[in-house]
């Protein structure tokens, strides 16, 4: 069945009337980025206006693939439990080349974790989960659709917006102004800030369709990619469940291909026959599209941040873009909330140093994968399909064969909060069955200290403690000495062997953006 | 002779700086820059035994038909 894209209503904001007071924060773009670090705010006691040119969700499923570690984000915001409810679970991903299967991995092999390694899940739907968590919040979230932000000005110690409605033209002030507004952002466009990095010349056609049965013959839904397929001839095809019965048919087009005529009715149908044999289906949203991998050289000017989109963006094959973004908002609610509250800016210069080098690291891993499916002369093409040749007999070559290495958290060692050297400092918290359901429900938001041995670990204002359940899965994933040091966004910020009470001071000072 | 992986986490980077290596170059150079790359490797590993083995493993996946370079 269709996705219902009910429109939210247009309220006229009160600017229209009389100036507002001072926003702490202005988030520009509703999109599950924009509406993420809005909740994530609420939470912190923040309050922040959401500006939104359109007044629908998601046209189309966009981002599908949502991430274990943006599902544990998801948790901490109040929506993860709908989330897994309403997707589709996967960890296998299986790779064919012609009609052989060469290689499959299982992206979370162990059991004793709350969320699987991937849920699918149409970005329509989480939008509407966001916006329903955000309208739990009432007095902290000002949600303006059909409010499009025409202007702004950092004025020093607040930036001005302009704002146009179906009533007329508005202003209002911010303390901060969080660029939510995706990969065409027009913050960045009036800020004139480079955006460079690396195009590809491949058009690709992806297309969602309604079927009345799983056109995959295992049992549990998963992600298949495949290589020169008899159905595809010559190019690449990945194929992805979705809820509702609606799956994700991507296929590669090649350079040359005329985006038009591969957009035609016609064409497009022609192509979903091949895939799906002769069923019965729906055609529900597609598209032929281009990508390129780019980032900006800062992701903090002064009062403006980027977040998401704006500030990165990636080839489809990883699924590093959406759950990038929530990392971004993961990374910078908390710092922003503290900065709003007197901690030192250092800690958006954090967020900027952090995210730099998380988004580094997916447009490595999302160029490599590109390149490799789409090889730019012969002398690629003919290392990639002897790859592929090799990878039939030799285990070593399967791992060469790259359709994507899927999104994972960046570690932050060695980056300014962090302190120490013990090998999980700057990885997230690793999920544990505990009494009371998951370490994941219960590490939520604040500084934690995460004790694994009885010693007399000290009680200190601003920080919780939680004395893990002993046993092998922790000993496995934690140790069984010492205690870990948890940043609000679930980061291991440091490691401590005995109850120092100065180093955890100092540690905390060091998370906190205060650099001794 | 190694079946399994023996590049751990850096295989990506060394696919991806092998097609660097082949950057701007023309088929012809291509040809040529493998070829050195195949003696250098040789001579690099040594073990004669080893080297044949390789060869002959290599030999046995040639595939009929067209490739990218043509017939």
């Amino acid at each position: 069945m269709a996705y219902d894209y009910a429109p939210f209503p247009y309220v006229a904001p009160p600017g229209l009337i009389a100036p507002e007071p001072r926003h702490p924060v202005a988030i520009v773009g509703a999109g599950p980025i924009g509406l993420a670090l809005a909740i994530d705010l609420a939470q912190r006691g923040i309050k922040s206006v959401v500006l939104d040119d359109n007044n629908v969700v998601s046209v189309g499923s966009r981002a599908i693939c949502w991430a274990k570690r943006t599902l544990e984000i998801f948790e901490r915001l109040g929506v993860g439990d709908r989330m897994l409810e309403k997707g589709v679970t996967w960890t296998v991903g299986r790779l064919f080349h012609g009609t052989d299967e060469i290689y499959s991995f299982d992206l979370l092999p162990e059991d004793g974790h709350k969320y699987p390694a991937f849920v699918n899940l149409q970005q329509y739907y989480v939008e509407q989960f966001l916006v329903e968590r955000a309208q739990d919040f009432p007095d902290l979230i000002d949600m303006r659709f059909l409010n499009k932000v025409t202007d702004h000005s950092d004025q020093g110690d607040h930036v001005t917006l302009n704002v146009e409605t179906p009533d007329g033209a508005y202003q209002i002030e911010a303390e901060y102004y969080i660029a939510a507004d995706g990969a065409g952002s027009s913050t960045r466009k009036r800020m004139e800030l480079p955006f460079h990095g690396q195009s590809f010349d491949e058009h690709f056609l992806i297309v969602d369709v309604e079927l009345p049965q799983s056109p995959f013959p295992t049992e549990d839904p998963e992600r298949w990619f495949w290589f020169a397929p008899p159905f595809h001839p010559g190019q690449s095809a990945l194929l992805h469940k979705q809820p509702d019965n609606i799956y994700r048919i991507d296929l590669q087009l090649g350079p040359n291909a005329d985006p038009e005529l591969e957009a035609s009715e016609e064409k497009v149908l022609a192509r979903i026959k091949a895939v799906i044999g002769e069923m019965d289906f729906r055609l529900d949203w597609m598209s032929v599209y281009k990508f390129r991998c780019a980032k900006l050289d800062r992701f903090v000017h002064d009062r403006i941040i980027f977040v998401g989109d704006s500030a990165h963006v990636v080839s489809p094959f990883g699924a590093r873009g959406g759950n990038g973004g929530i990392q971004d908002i993961d990374n910078l609610g908390w710092k922003l909330a503290a900065v709003l509250r007197e901690k030192p800016t250092t800690l958006l210069d954090s967020y900027d140093a952090e995210r730099r080098h998380g988004a580094a690291e997916n447009i490595l891993n999302s160029s490599r994968a590109t390149n490799f499916m789409t090889p730019k002369s012969v002398i690629e093409t003919l290392f990639r399909n002897e790859a592929l040749n090799l990878a039939g007999t030799y285990p070593f070559a399967r791992k060469l064969i790259n359709s994507g290495r899927l999104s994972t958290p960046c570690t932050l060692e060695g980056m300014t909060l962090q302190t120490g050297q013990h090998p999980l400092v700057g990885r997230c918290l690793i999920d544990l069955p505990i009494a009371s359901g998951w370490l994941t429900e219960t590490i939520t938001g604040d500084f934690t200290l995460l004790t694994l041995d009885n010693a007399p670990w000290p009680t200190t204002k601003g920080l919780l403690n939680y004395a893990l359940p002993p046993g092998r899965l922790t000993a496995d994933r934690y140790g069984t000495k010492g205690a870990f040091l948890i940043r609000p966004d679930g980061h291991i910020c440091a490691y401590f062997s005995t109850p120092d009470v100065e180093a955890i001071s100092d540690a905390m000072f060091r998370a906190n953006g205060g650099f001794s | 002779m190694i079946i399994e992986d023996n590049l751990g986490h850096q295989g990506d980077a060394l696919y991806s700086a092998l097609m660097q290596t082949h950057d701007g170059l023309t088929p012809n150079q291509s040809h040529a820059l493998n070829a050195r790359l195949v003696l250098l490797m040789m001579n690099e590993i040594g073990n004669p035994d080893t080297i044949i083995a390789l060869m002959a493993d290599a030999r046995a996946l040639t595939q009929p038909g067209v490739g990218p370079f043509g017939a």
